[in-house]
C-alpha cells in the first residue's frame, strides 16, 4: 500500500534545508533582512545574497504585481546574480493561507513568474532559473492576522548549490 | 432463494442471501404483509427532518462468546452510522422491554410500540465451520407488525465492520428510499508537525474514521487526492521529484505513475465520470489552464486558453458539462463549460470569491467554497447559478466533497494559527454538522463511491 517516493539528491537536499533554516531565522521580521550588514557573509556567498541583497519580495493580497520596493530588491538580486554567474537558482512563489488550495498553487506560480520575468528583463539568463509554487503550503509566519499573511505572500529566490 | 455474491474489489467476498422469501419459520411472517403504500417510510425531501426513532438490538451471538462480542460490535456500528446521518434517532437500549434471543421469530411488537420505536433491527452473528462469519439481520416496521427486510451476509471475520456498514446502508435505503453511503471510504491528507514545516501524508479510512491506512510516508508534499469513480485508484498532486506533478496511485498494490509529462506544474486533478480520463490544470508561465488527458492513449486536450488562473475542474456526473473556477473576470468565480471547452459561462454572482466547485453525484447542485469579508463558507448553488445557499461559514472552511448519494458533504475546517485543519460533515440542508474523527490534523477529503 505504500507508494515509495524518491528523494532529492542528498547533498542538494541538505543544502536547501540549511538554507531554509537561515530564512526561517529571520522570518519573524524578514523585511529587516535586506538592509542588515553581517560582516561574516563572504562576498559571493549565499549568505550574502540573503542578508545583504535580500532573497525575497512581498505581494499584496491576491496580487502578483511588483511594488517599487520589490523592484528595488529584484534590481539588487539581478545585479548580484549577473556578477556571480556560477549560481543557478529557483524562484519559489508562495501565497498566504487566505485562499483555497488549488487557486493558491496557481497564484504562487503567477508570483514566481512575475519575479522571473523581471530578472530576465534585467539581463539574468533565463536558463539559470526555474520556478516552483508552494501555494499556501510553506508559510514562514504563523498567526491569524495580516501581520503574518503579508509575510507569507512572497517569492523567494533560492540559490542552488554550486560545485565550485 | 437468491444468493448474491458481492464481488469485493479488494478481494473481499461478502455473500448476501435474502431472508425475505425464506422458507420454514419465516413463512408465517409473510402473512403480516400489507399494501406497500402503508409501509413505514421516512420523508427526507423536506428542509428539516424529524429523526426516525429506531431500536437497534444487539445482534445475538450464534454460539461462542466471540460471536456475542462481534454481535455487539456490529450493533454499535449500525447505530453510530444511522445516528450520524441525522435522519435516525436510535433509542437507548436501556429502554428496551423485550430482550431478543431468537431473531428468527417475530418480536413482540407491542413491547416496541410502548417505547415509540417506529422501526426495529434484530440480527445474529454466527461463526461458520469454514471460518467465515454469517451476519443476519431483519428490519421490522413496528406499528405495522411487519418485516421490511431480512438478509444474511457471509464474510471473513476481519470484514465485520464492512458488513455492519452494508447492513446500515440497507436499513437507510429501505427507510429513506435513497441509497446509503456508509460502506464508503475517505481519502484525505494527514497533517502533522509545525505549520511552516507541515508533513503531509496521503491516508485512507472508512467514512466513520475507522481503519486509517497511510498511502505515503510524508517525504513529499502531497495535495488534493481524488477517487476514481470506477477503480481502486486515486489521483493526487505531489512535489515528489522536484517538479510538482499529478500522479495516479493504485490503493491496492501501491503502483504509482505520473499523469503526463508536462514542462511545468500540473495540479488540481480529478477523474472524469468514465474513470478513463483525468482533468487537471497545467501552469503555463503565469497562467493556469485546464486540460483533459486520456489515461490510455495519453492524448492531452486543451479545454481553456486564457491569460488567467483556470483551475479546480469537475465534471457533471453524466459528463456533459464541466464546472471550474477562473479569475479571468478579475476575481475567482465559478464557470461551467461544455466538455470540449466551448461555451464557458460564469454562474457565481454573489458577494465574494468562489472556488473549488464540485458537482453533486445527483447532478442537481454544485458545492463550492466562498470567500467573503474574511470568512470562508461552504455552500451550494444550482448548475445555472440560481438557488445559492450557505451550509456553514467561519474563519476557514474549504474543499467540499459529496457522499455518493449526494446527501452529505464533507469538507475541512482550519481554525488558523499554529493549529490545523479537521474534517467535518454537514447535511445538504445545512443541518447536522459533525466532526469526522482522524488521528491527526486532516485536510483535502474526497469521498469514495459505494464499495459494493
Amino acid at each position: 500500500m505504500i507508494g515509495m517516493l524518491r528523494h532529492l539528491g542528498g547533498a542538494r537536499a541538505a543544502f536547501i534545508i540549511g538554507f531554509a533554516m537561515l530564512a526561517a531565522a529571520c522570518a519573524k521580521n524578514p523585511m529587516d533582512g535586506a538592509g542588515q550588514q553581517l560582516g561574516s557573509a563572504p562576498p559571493g556567498s549565499p549568505q550574502e545574497f540573503i542578508v545583504s541583497v535580500g532573497d525575497r519580495v512581498f505581494f499584496e493580497s491576491d496580487q502578483s504585481d511588483l511594488s517599487a520596493q520589490a523592484q528595488a530588491t529584484l534590481d539588487k538580486q539581478a545585479q548580484w546574480l549577473n556578477h556571480y554567474r556560477q549560481y543557478t537558482f529557483t524562484i519559489e512563489g508562495h501565497a498566504d493561507e487566505r485562499g483555497t488550495r488549488e487557486y493558491n498553487i496557481a497564484l504562487g506560480a503567477r508570483r514566481a513568474q512575475s519575479v522571473r520575468d523581471y530578472l530576465v528583463a534585467r539581463g539574468v539568463d533565463a536558463n539559470r532559473m526555474r520556478t516552483i509554487s508552494y501555494g499556501k503550503e510553506r508559510p514562514v509566519a504563523v498567526c491569524n492576522d495580516i501581520s503574518c499573511w503579508s509575510q507569507n505572500r512572497r517569492a523567494v529566490t533560492v540559490l542552488n548549490a554550486t560545485n565550485s | 432463494m437468491s444468493h448474491i455474491v458481492r464481488p469485493g474489489r479488494s478481494g473481499l467476498l461478502i455473500g448476501r442471501r435474502s431472508l425475505i422469501a425464506g422458507a420454514g419459520a419465516l413463512t408465517g411472517l409473510s402473512l403480516l404483509s400489507r399494501p406497500a403504500e402503508a409501509v413505514l417510510k421516512l420523508d427526507v425531501t423536506g428542509g428539516t427532518v424529524q429523526p426516525l426513532p429506531i431500536a437497534i438490538t444487539d445482534f445475538v451471538g450464534g454460539g461462542s462468546p466471540q460471536d456475542v462480542e462481534a454481535g455487539k460490535g456490529v450493533t454499535q456500528i449500525i447505530t453510530a452510522d444511522l445516528r450520524r446521518s441525522g435522519l435516525f434517532a436510535p433509542i437507548d437500549p436501556a429502554a428496551f422491554v423485550e430482550k431478543i434471543t431468537n431473531p428468527d421469530t417475530s418480536p413482540r411488537f407491542q413491547d416496541w410500540r410502548v417505547i415509540n420505536a417506529q422501526a426495529l433491527v434484530t440480527g445474529r452473528m454466527t461463526r461458520q465451520p469454514d471460518g467465515r462469519v454469517k451476519a443476519e439481520f431483519r428490519l421490522w416496521d413496528v406499528f405495522a407488525g411487519q418485516q421490511l427486510i431480512g438478509q444474511q451476509y457471509f464474510t471473513q471475520p476481519e470484514n465485520w465492520r464492512r458488513v455492519a456498514h452494508i447492513i446500515a446502508d440497507a436499513i437507510y435505503e429501505r427507510l429513506t428510499g435513497e441509497k446509503g453511503y456508509f460502506d464508503t471510504r475517505i481519502v484525505f491528507v494527514d497533517e502533522s508537525g509545525p505549520k511552516e514545516k507541515r508533513v503531509k501524508r496521503l491516508a485512507i479510512m472508512d467514512q466513520d474514521g475507522a481503519n486509517v491506512t497511510y498511502l505515503t510516508r510524508g517525504d513529499d508534499l502531497v495535495l488534493t487526492p481524488r477517487f476514481s469513480p470506477t477503480s481502486q485508484e486515486i489521483t493526487y498532486m505531489s512535489y515528489g521529484q522536484g517538479e510538482p506533478r499529478v500522479y495516479l496511485l493504485n490503493i491496492e498494490n501501491g503502483q504509482r505513475e505520473v499523469v503526463g509529462n508536462f514542462p511545468n506544474m500540473s495540479f488540481s486533478p480529478r477523474f472524469a465520470p468514465d474513470g478513463q480520463r483525468v482533468i487537471l490544470s497545467l501552469q503555463q508561465g503565469g497562467d493556469s489552464n485546464i486540460f483533459v488527458m486520456d489515461l490510455r492513449s495519453k492524448a492531452t486536450t486543451r479545454l481553456t486558453d486564457t491569460a488567467a488562473i483556470d483551475t479546480a475542474p469537475c465534471y457533471s456526473p453524466d459528463g456533459s458539462q464541466i464546472c471550474f473556477e477562473s479569475d479571468r473576470g478579475g476575481s475567482s468565480q465559478i464557470y461551467v463549460m461544455n466538455p470540449d471547452g466551448s461555451n464557458p459561462h460564469r454562474i457565481s454572482f454573489g458577494e465574494g470569491r468562489y472556488s473549488t466547485p464540485v458537482w453533486s453525484p445527483r447532478g442537481d447542485v454544485i458545492a463550492f467554497t466562498r470567500q467573503a469579508q474574511g470568512r470562508f463558507a461552504i455552500g451550494l448553488m444550482n448548475p445555472d447559478g440560481s438557488g445559492e445557499r450557505i451550509l456553514t461559514e467561519g474563519y476557514h472552511n474549504e474543499g467540499p466533497t459529496f457522499a455518493p448519494n449526494g446527501r452529505v458533504i464533507m469538507f475541512f475546517r482550519d481554525p488558523g494559527g499554529e493549529s490545523g485543519p479537521q474534517l467535518y460533515t454537514v447535511d445538504i440542508t445545512g443541518y447536522n454538522e459533525q466532526r469526522v474523527p482522524t488521528p491527526s490534523y486532516a485536510s483535502d477529503p474526497a469521498w469514495s463511491p459505494l464499495r459494493s
